[in-house]
């Protein structure tokens, strides 16, 4: 008994020490920005790895940058549309998943392979009639433009995990509900979307990425000031400083911290609802 | 599985409307009026159909189907090196982390997570900036365990340049398969792992016979998922190599290649008639890919209800 | 139904007497890195002058530029007035019917044939953008590092430019020649084209590879490629991987010697440089030789045809192609020289050093712009990489010539004989 204690403390040490050289790897790119970005140029270029310390702290890079734009404005403008995008893409993704995974009907696979077929073209091919539409719409410069692309954009992602997911559910499960008279609805949202919470989890985090990250569109279709998204505006000084490595740091730094936060708030519900999916 | 037959089933037409609705209005129309362009050619201002004329330039003229292979190729061994790098570490950081009792997990979790939420202008620049032969972080770093030696401008030679940048991808994107293969792993029941533990399964021959077969739908879905990132990869070559994809071509995939043809870049001018057509080829590409996946592979996985 | 369409004419009656009392014009570029000029000096002067017209300057980064604005005029969602790339970009919005026919504004006499030549029909009936300005190219020094490694006088003729060179890699506190060939096009544009018409006679040379009669590997077209092999021995260690901005900090933090320029850079290294610049034209071969220097037309102001504020749009073109917009934006934006006939006094001490080039060089510009970039394989984006593969050695400068010609030819007649 006492040798397989040891074992099994010996396993944990590796992995340990196997995951804990990864999250160096993985945030030391990260943590180079950061530090920098509160450092004087010199330093920046003379010490790249040194924490910035008395003679070498210098916030004129996020001086720059915050004097140019409206930040909290673009803050909040990336967060509405990331939040009602997602909602859509997990509310539509889910219901079309459930359609795909639990029906059988003439043309199934077929139709999976049409809403997966989205994720074999980049969108971007399609952007003047896009546009064109958005124009016939009367929806130019309005987050709600932007909403609608992220929103047919992750559907196809989001209908492929999830289907995969909800296949696992047991059919038993579902044939108890529908003994109990459950309609087809309730038995989706009471019975089978709980349980795949830890897949929604993932296609969150999973969707919510490209579209906070989304350079194009905002670009296109709204890149008036009063729609303007986060990375559009941290990449208007990306282009406009990009001799001045202490604003373009400052504006990275300022791109990273809100897809972070969010993230973070966004993991507290991936455990969560992880958790709650595997105990049952 | 099998239902009763009904004559209207109305709920699962109510099921899939939303999503096809916005998904076809959207993005499937738009993408088809633009692959139509590939039967185009644009003379003297007007639009002449030219059939597979424009296929035929793309595979018959040596200025086109030079760069057309060249990409192809590397766009190949990007997604090999992704393949065989990426997943293996995914699955395996996956497995680390959901092993029992192992404490801290979330915060490697998150952390290990980081890198796949930064937007590629960031990943781009930074790489950059710690390859440089000048300010010498990698340098630095090489420098301090003794091998300042083994630095090499690795971004700036056609030889390494490409698996440098699959590596960044890496680096990038493992978080997918992490969260994937997690979610997968913790959602075998707590059952099935202690009747293994009876038979005295433990361990590394645990993950091998127990595990592994019942995620493997999971890893499916990583492959295709990674097959299909990978041959619409554009952004991070876009940002770290530019438009022409250097040094001397030797990072050109077809996602590049395509967007230089589509839009024109610098005093070339865009050519939406043959960028339609290589997106085409790409499409293709990726549709063959997807249905070996598709009605090939995932019927015959075996699925666990729990 | 009677409330909502009274509702929408009142609506429209609101928005009709807005746009009398104020309208609002904006300008697409892609010159992000001068928005804060155009904010605080340049809209300024004009809002003073028409107090009627908002004048929005919309830049998008370069990189996405001509993709953005092919989409949005497209789909008419593009902004008034759009400034115009040199030769075949705009001349294709043009073509298209995009850009509105300026031939007939009265402002144009206030430019050189010359200088409307990059923003004209190739039989220069049309002309369908206000120039604005040009760069120079030339190599910019640091003086101090000069004085430091004793060096009294710029070069001149390319052997005094070696033996300076080497001169400071000897003393090994700077590196002497700051480019890298990472991005590619600094090979192409600041090295190639930059000491290039040296050797083919500037516009002799260009017209000749436009009419056919010379070839892109004779030995003049060759030699520049050999130079630039030359260069490496005095390039920074990794250089193949030094980008652009790398090049740029390396000089302004005062680490390097010699910077292969464009004089646009010159406003961005004056703020961050805290070391005395100089500047020379790319050195001759002999004492006493022509000097030639690309002097490029960069950008021009264009008219969006489906414009709604036509009339404000054209008030503000008038008045880009006035002296007092010359003299503003000259001085406000050193190193980008306005086009106008007039005169115009630049303050900037270095910008004027590129100036006086003007006098004593002939000038032309960079010869893949005209005509040579129309077919595939683009000749311009083929020279990028060919230059950076020359200075890589991944090609000699004879196979990198050779290729160059093998693509011109395969799409352009003149070249076919």
């Amino acid at each position: 008994m006492s040798k397989r204690a040891r074992t099994s403390h010996g396993r944990a040490l590796a992995a340990h020490a196997i995951l804990l050289i990864y999250t160096v790897i993985a945030l030391f790119p990260v943590f180079v920005i950061v530090i920098n970005s509160m450092k004087s140029r010199r330093e920046i270029f003379r010490h790249p790895l040194s924490l910035p310390g008395p003679g070498s702290f210098d916030l004129v890079g996020f001086q720059t940058v915050l004097q140019q734009g409206n930040f909290p404005l673009y803050f909040w403008n990336s967060l509405v549309v990331t939040v009602v995008s997602l909602a859509f893409i997990l509310l539509f993704g889910a219901m079309a998943a459930f359609a795909l995974s639990e029906y059988r009907f003439r043309g199934n696979t077929l139709m999976g392979l049409y809403l997966a077929l989205g994720i074999m073209i980049p969108i971007r091919l399609g952007t003047v009639a896009i546009l064109k539409l958005m124009v016939a719409a009367g929806l130019t410069n309005t987050l709600f433009a932007l909403i609608l692309v992220y929103t047919a954009q992750g559907i196809p992602l989001a209908v492929f995990i999830l289907s995969e997911f909800m296949k696992t559910v047991s059919d038993d499960l579902k044939n108890a509900g529908r003994i109990d008279g459950l309609s087809e609805y309730r038995i989706f949202f009471t019975l089978v979307l709980p349980l795949v919470r830890p897949a929604m989890a993932t296609v969150a985090v999973f969707s919510m990425i490209p579209i906070w990250n989304d350079l194009w569109f905002p670009l296109i279709l709204a890149p008036a000031e009063s729609v303007k998204t986060v990375t559009l505006g941290a990449q208007m000084f990306l282009g406009q400083f990009v001799t001045n490595w202490n604003a373009v740091l400052a504006s990275l730094t300022l791109a990273i911290v809100p897809v972070l936060v969010l993230y973070l708030v966004f993991s507290r519900q991936l455990i969560r609802g992880i958790t709650s999916g595997a105990v049952k | 599985m099998a239902q009763d037959r009904k004559p209207v089933r109305w709920h699962v037409g109510v099921f899939l409307a939303p999503a096809v609705i916005v998904y076809t209005a959207i993005m499937i129309v738009p993408l088809f009026a633009t692959l139509d362009l590939s039967l185009y050619e644009v003379r003297d201002k007007v639009a002449a159909f030219v059939g597979l004329g424009n296929f035929a330039k793309l595979f018959g003229d040596p200025n086109w189907s030079g760069q057309f292979w060249n990409a192809l190729w590397n766009n190949t061994w990007f997604f090999v090196v992704n393949m065989a790098v990426q997943n293996p570490i995914g699955i395996g950081l996956a497995a680390l982390l959901s092993s029992n009792r192992l404490r801290f997990a979330a915060a490697y979790r998150t952390a290990i997570f980081v890198p796949t939420i930064l937007s590629f202008v960031i990943v781009g620049f930074v790489w950059k900036l710690i390859l440089s032969p000048l300010w010498g972080i990698a340098p630095d770093l090489l420098k301090s365990v003794g091998l300042r030696h083994w630095f090499a401008p690795w971004l700036g030679d056609p030889h390494t340049a490409l698996t440098t940048i699959a590596l960044i991808s890496v680096w990038q994107f493992i978080g997918i398969p992490m969260m994937l293969i997690y979610a997968a792993l913790l959602s075998i029941p707590e059952e099935v792992i202690e009747a293994a533990e009876m038979d005295g399964i433990t361990g590394m021959s645990q993950f091998w016979r127990i595990k592994l077969p019942l995620i493997l739908p999971s890893i499916g879905i990583i492959s295709i998922l990674t097959f299909v990132g990978n041959f619409n990869a554009f952004d991070l070559i876009y940002v770290a190599q530019g438009a022409l994809a250097g040094p001397d071509f030797s990072t050109d995939i077809l996602g590049t290649f395509l967007y230089r043809t589509f839009f024109g870049f610098q005093l070339q001018l865009g050519d939406p008639n043959m960028g339609a057509t290589i997106a085409t080829v790409m499409f293709a590409i990726i549709l063959v890919g997807v249905c070996v996946y598709l009605f090939g592979i995932q019927r015959r996985l075996r699925r666990y209800q729990f | 139904m009677k409330t909502t369409f009274s509702l929408a004419l009142a609506g429209m009656l609101l928005s009709t007497t807005a746009a009398l009392a104020d309208t609002t014009i904006t300008i697409e570029s892609w010159r992000n890195d001068d928005l804060t000029v155009w904010q605080q000096k340049i809209i300024p002067a004009f809002e003073k002058e028409h107090p009627d017209i908002k004048v929005k300057f919309v830049p998008s980064a370069p990189t996405e530029y001509n993709a953005a604005l092919n989409s949005k005029l497209d789909a008419g969602t593009a902004g008034d007035l759009i400034t115009c790339r040199p030769f075949d970009a705009s001349l294709a919005l043009f073509k298209k019917g995009q850009l509105a026919d300026l031939s007939d504004m009265k402002i144009m006499s206030n430019f050189s044939d010359v200088a409307k030549a990059a923003w004209q029909t190739d039989d220069a009936k049309h002309t369908f953008c206000v120039p604005m300005a040009s760069v120079i190219h030339g190599f910019i020094y640091n003086k101090d590092a000069f004085k430091d490694v004793g060096i009294d006088a710029a070069p001149k003729t390319v052997d005094e430019f070696y033996a300076d060179l080497d001169k400071i890699k000897k003393d090994g506190s700077y590196t002497p020649l700051d480019m890298g060939t990472h991005d590619q096009w600094e090979a192409a544009t600041m090295g190639y084209e930059n000491i290039g018409p040296t050797y083919w006679d500037g516009e002799k040379g260009r017209k000749a590879v436009i009419a056919g009669t010379e070839k892109l590997t004779d030995p003049q077209f060759v030699e520049p490629f050999k130079q630039l092999v030359k260069w490496t021995d005095y390039m920074g260690d990794g250089y193949k991987a030094q980008t652009y901005p790398d090049s740029q900090n390396l000089f302004t933090l005062g680490r390097a010697a010699i910077y292969p320029a464009g004089s646009w850079e010159i406003s961005v290294f004056e703020k961050q440089a805290d070391f005395k610049m100089g500047a020379f034209p790319p050195p001759v071969q002999k004492a006493g030789d022509q000097c030639y220097i690309s002097d490029q037309p960069d950008h021009a102001l264009g008219l969006n045809a489906a414009s709604k504020h036509k009339d404000a749009a054209m008030t503000f073109l008038k008045w880009v192609g006035s002296q007092e917009f010359a003299q503003i934006y000259g001085n406000a934006l050193p190193g980008f020289f306005p086009l106008t006939k007039e005169k115009v006094t630049i303050k900037d001490p270095l910008a004027n050093e590129f100036l006086s080039w003007r006098q004593s060089c002939k000038p032309t510009m960079r010869y893949t712009y005209q005509i040579l970039s129309r077919g595939t394989p683009n000749l311009e984006n083929a020279l990028w990489a060919a230059s950076a593969n020359v200075m890589n050695k991944t090609e000699t400068p004879e196979q990198a010539a050779e290729e160059l010609q093998k693509g011109l030819a395969s799409w352009y007649e003149p070249q076919q004989k």
